[in-house]
């Protein structure tokens, strides 16, 4: 058969294959789960420990972890000023509640993100010209930079003498969730509505366009792809979701706004939740947030009922810098893909079993 | 003009400092392509290691050689533990191993030998004395003096030693370094273990200047200018992009401090290096890296 | 949107599917038209050290052109430099009418450019499907915002970009690697994968570098005879440089011989391998090949 008698296929747009349908449906039943799990047998399970001290902490780290993964992950820049965007989104959230009246609650929110997005910009505007390591510099300088700015500029702190304030009730709608569970419904809301989000962006040309800056920009280049735009537009949605991340972290789970929570510690962790979660995997995000929520508490547990008096909180702070310290460079060298790798290996594994015991038995 | 001369000296003085920290990064990263994040610990590890030694009673001179064989052995068991399965990685993913090894030397310090703030005592005072009306500190002028001793015997060891000749090589291009025989191995040990003993330097000296206390380990975060303005592959370039840090860092800090309030010198570095970068995107020294496609 | 030519589902679906048959095409270059890439006196250099030295040539519309010369004679580099990842010290690239001495290689891509690399520069985290579809980015028109709103033309474009990699995929075997991440593939199919990502972009100007590298004799006929398709049917502006003989004498309309940097011949095929200078450039290499090929030593340098 030669290229003349191939059989020539019309093609109209519905005929095309669309991702089968089984798929899809596995697609819209996860998701309805994962919705009735966070809004319905969560807040009905938990108790007000749960919520402050485990779940909004992990909501707001995840966001955080989400975005950082977006520009480090996906788009292949190093970011260790991921905590200053959380302080922007943080304090303009603030600024923007305090100052427009009537501003509801979430357009705050979204004011704060915006304002991270614009200074996340700027600090990547240098990756056109510098490449690779050397761009950590540009993100230090903002953590270190921004950080100082909101010590020292009183505007932002609106001129409190303790430079710390407190965050503004909760209200939406008029329904206050200043509790425990109100937060807590409060994040998942805007965690899974953004989370959504990155997940189209990903999923489409914008997230391959970010990928080919990461794995070869000189090919991306060749292909069309715009290399300064794809790289701004990243540090754009990343910030923006950092932003978001800050705001949450400061009104839902500490409950104040400061500079000193969103330090290069902080900028550390987010980096470490995404190693450990797996680079470039948004479950990732997930899985590394779960865990640095939940290692020091499982820890503490541990000691206070094995080690009573032959451990004190400084030594378990040391040992949980060791373990993270540890886990880091053992998820880099064996795992690269992290938990979210691992676990989707165990997954398929156990699937694959089920099957064969299935096709045995039938 | 006095005041500023005393400020400007002060600063190239602790430059000189910065310096000492950058040689160590120079040396591991002309060697194996790896920014080492952890250098801050291992100069952490070094100081608390010798002054713990000493205040158990170990005179000054032989808690000296323990804490360098700790620290060779140290570098040694990174290079072979964790850096020889992060071998061909990119180097964002060797960065993060060495933050991860950042932190477990850090927690490691802390757990063997506590986390208070010793005072470390070098024996040379620290009073100043004038020259030429300018008041200079003893102290950084030993630490200078030390800097430069270190810097002259790594250079012999570079231009002079076969040795050195063979790390030039590995630096420039492994492969080839391979092909003609060169145990990469053997280079990278040395090296390794040549940087702890540059981390027991700096941590000595920075020890008896600052006390020796965990913020030690965030040296390293201002070696990073230091480097991206010296080039991270040159040795005279870590010592200029010191001297330049150091001065500006102070004089900023004094003089813009004035108006803007104190702690500049927290991200004034990181922005002068930011700026150096878009004029020179690879640093005073560095080479210039042509894409081959 | 990219210029130059634009291909229906259907045109691809013919291009793409296998078993060609070389012979019966006909190569139609185009004549009395301005030709589709001229280069002029192109001087490239890096630190000082000469890597290409007054080249200049076109290459006609719709011709196939081949670029050869012994290693190291700078063929890859004036490849950079025609799709603008390198700049000339001197020169200047005509390309589709617009003169320029340096194009930037995105601008090039939207002006019909596209090209595969001697190393396979594949994106390495991605699966080869994901690969392909990067290659159809030009035609993609909803943008960041509408993708992440999920609009229906985005969702639209999605389909249509996966379908026809898919299909670009299937066709040539390679389907059952599609969601494999490229790292992981054999040389041979990272190749594939490449060429496939180029046409994805529907250019009209292909460069290829060393398409055939490590190939065997059916897997190069294969090639070549997609190659022709691509000129013949979809009229495809090729230029490839390429090393073994017999596909430079079967394919190109138009030869281009580099020794050091120097355009030392073009003309046509059957010229060029008469051509003194380009006989003494070979003769080294010309002996190794006929070894190589087991041909005895008497066979004439360029008679692949």
């Amino acid at each position: 058969m030669t290229v003349f008698d191939a059989p020539l296929e019309p093609v109209a747009a519905d005929r095309i294959a669309r991702p089968a349908r089984q798929q899809v449906a596995v697609a819209a039943i996860t998701f309805a789960a994962v919705l009735a799990l966070v809004f319905g047998v969560v807040p009905a399970l938990a108790n007000d420990y749960w919520f402050s001290a485990i779940l909004i902490p992990f909501l707001a780290l995840s966001l955080a972890g989400l975005g950082l993964n977006l520009l480090t992950g996906y788009a292949g820049q190093l970011s260790l000023g991921t905590s200053a965007f959380m302080a922007i989104g943080a304090f303009g959230a603030y600024n923007a509640l305090l100052r427009i009246p009537h501003l509801p609650l979430f357009a705050g929110f979204a004011i704060g993100g915006v304002a991270a997005a614009v200074v996340g910009v700027v600090f990547g505007l240098p990756s056109l010209r510098i490449k690779g390591f050397y761009l950590v510099v540009s993100t230090l300088a903002a953590q270190f930079f921004v950080e100082w700015a909101f010590t020292k500029v009183g505007w932002f702190s609106n001129f409190n003498a303790s430079g710390v304030i407190s965050a503004p009730p909760l209200l939406i709608a008029g329904r206050d969730f200043s509790g425990p569970r109100g937060r807590y419904l409060l994040s998942a809301a805007v965690v899974v509505a953004l989370t959504v989000l990155v997940r189209n962006a990903v999923g489409g040309d914008a997230g391959r366009s970010w990928m080919a800056v990461r794995d070869m920009d000189t090919a991306a280049r060749v292909a069309g792809i715009p290399i300064l735009r794809s790289k701004l537009s990243a540090f754009a949605v990343s910030s923006f979701i950092c932003g978001v991340a800050g705001a949450l972290w400061a009104f839902a789970y500490l409950g104040t706004v400061e500079p000193h929570g969103f330090d290069l510690d902080r900028s550390f962790q987010v980096l470490f939740i995404i190693i450990i979660g797996g680079l470039g995997s948004l479950s990732g995000a997930f899985l590394g947030a779960a865990f640095i929520v939940l290692l020091p508490i499982a820890l503490d547990n541990l000691a206070a009922r094995f080690l009573t008096g032959v451990v004190d909180v400084g030594h378990l702070e040391n040992l949980e810098k060791i373990i993270f310290g540890g886990l880091i460079i053992f998820f880099l060298t064996k795992e690269p893909g992290g938990l979210a790798h691992l676990l989707a290996r165990r997954w398929a594994r156990t699937v694959e079993k089920l099957r064969r015991r299935r096709g045995l038995a039938s | 003009m006095q005041f500023f001369l005393e400020v400007l000296v002060g600063g190239l003085l602790a430059g000189v400092m910065y310096s000492l920290v950058a040689i160590g990064f120079v040396l591991i990263y002309k060697a194996s392509g790896v920014f080492n994040f952890a250098q801050g610990a291992m100069v952490l590890f070094a100081a608390l290691t010798f002054v713990s030694l000493v205040e158990r009673g170990l005179p000054f001179w032989p808690s000296l050689a323990v804490t360098l064989l700790v620290m060779v052995a140290i570098g040694l068991g990174i290079e072979r533990g964790v850096l020889r399965r992060l071998v061909n990685r990119p180097p964002i993913v060797l960065f993060m191993a060495t933050l991860g090894l950042s932190f477990v030397l850090e927690g490691l310090a802390q757990t063997l030998w506590g986390s208070q703030v010793h005072g470390l005592e070098l024996g040379v005072s620290d009073t100043p004395f004038e020259v030429h009306g300018v008041m200079v500190s003893q102290f950084d002028l030993f630490a200078a003096g030390t800097a430069g001793a270190l810097v002259i015997g790594l250079a012999l060891l570079f231009n002079r030693t076969r040795l050195g000749l063979a790390l030039r090589g590995v630096a420039d291009d492994p492969l080839a370094a391979l092909s003609i025989g060169i145990d990469l191995r053997r280079v990278w040990a040395v090296v390794w273990a040549v940087a702890g003993a540059v981390a027991l330097v700096a941590g000595l000296l920075w020890g008896a200047r600052v006390g020796v206390q965990f913020s030690l380990s965030l040296i390293v975060l201002k070696a990073l200018p230091v480097l991206i303005i010296g080039g991270f592959t040159s040795v005279a370039g870590a010592i200029l992009g010191g001297l330049l840090i150091g001065a500006t860092e102070k004089l900023a800090e004094v003089y813009l401090g004035l108006t803007l309030g104190g702690g500049i010198e927290n991200w004034f570095p990181y922005v002068l290096a930011l700026l150096f970068l878009l004029v020179r995107p690879t640093g005073l020294y560095g080479e210039a890296r042509v894409e081959r496609v | 949107m990219a210029a130059g030519v634009t291909w229906s589902e259907a045109e691809v679906a013919v291009a793409l599917s296998a078993g060609a048959d070389a012979a019966a095409a006909p190569r139609r270059p185009a004549e009395g038209v301005d030709p589709l890439l001229r280069l002029d006196g192109i001087h490239l250099s890096f630190n000082g050290v000469p890597v290409l030295d007054d080249v200049g040539f076109a290459v006609a519309r719709g011709e196939i052109c081949a670029l050869i010369g012994p290693n190291g004679a700078g063929k890859s580099s004036l490849l950079n430099v025609i799709c603008g990842v390198y700049r000339p010290q001197r020169g200047s690239v005509t390309f589709a009418g617009e003169t320029r001495a340096h194009m930037h290689p995105e601008r090039a891509a939207r002006r019909g450019m596209a090209r595969t690399f001697q190393n396979v520069a594949l994106f390495r985290g991605m699966t080869a499907r994901e690969n392909v579809m990067t290659g159809g980015h030009l035609h993609r028109r909803a943008g960041l915002w509408r993708q992440i709103a999920r609009t229906p033309l985005a969702r639209r474009e999605e389909i249509v970009a996966r379908a026809q990699a898919d299909r670009i995929l299937d066709f040539l075997h390679i389907g059952a690697h599609r969601d494999a991440i490229v790292a992981g593939l054999p040389y041979g199919l990272q190749k594939r994968v490449e060429l496939r990502r180029a046409l994805a972009a529907r250019p009209s100007l292909l460069l290829l570098d060393e398409p055939m590298a490590g190939m065997t004799f059916e897997e190069k006929q294969e090639l070549a005879g997609l190659i022709l398709d691509v000129n013949s049917e979809l009229g495809v502006t090729v230029v490839l440089i390429e090393h073994d003989m017999g596909i430079v004498m079967d394919l190109s309309d138009h030869v281009v011989v580099l020794d050091h940097g120097r355009q030392i011949a073009h003309g046509a095929p059957e010229d060029v391998c008469e051509d003194r200078a380009v006989i003494d450039a070979y003769l080294g290499l010309a002996d190794d090949q006929a070894a190589d090929d087991g041909e005895g030593a008497g066979a004439g340098p360029l008679r692949g």
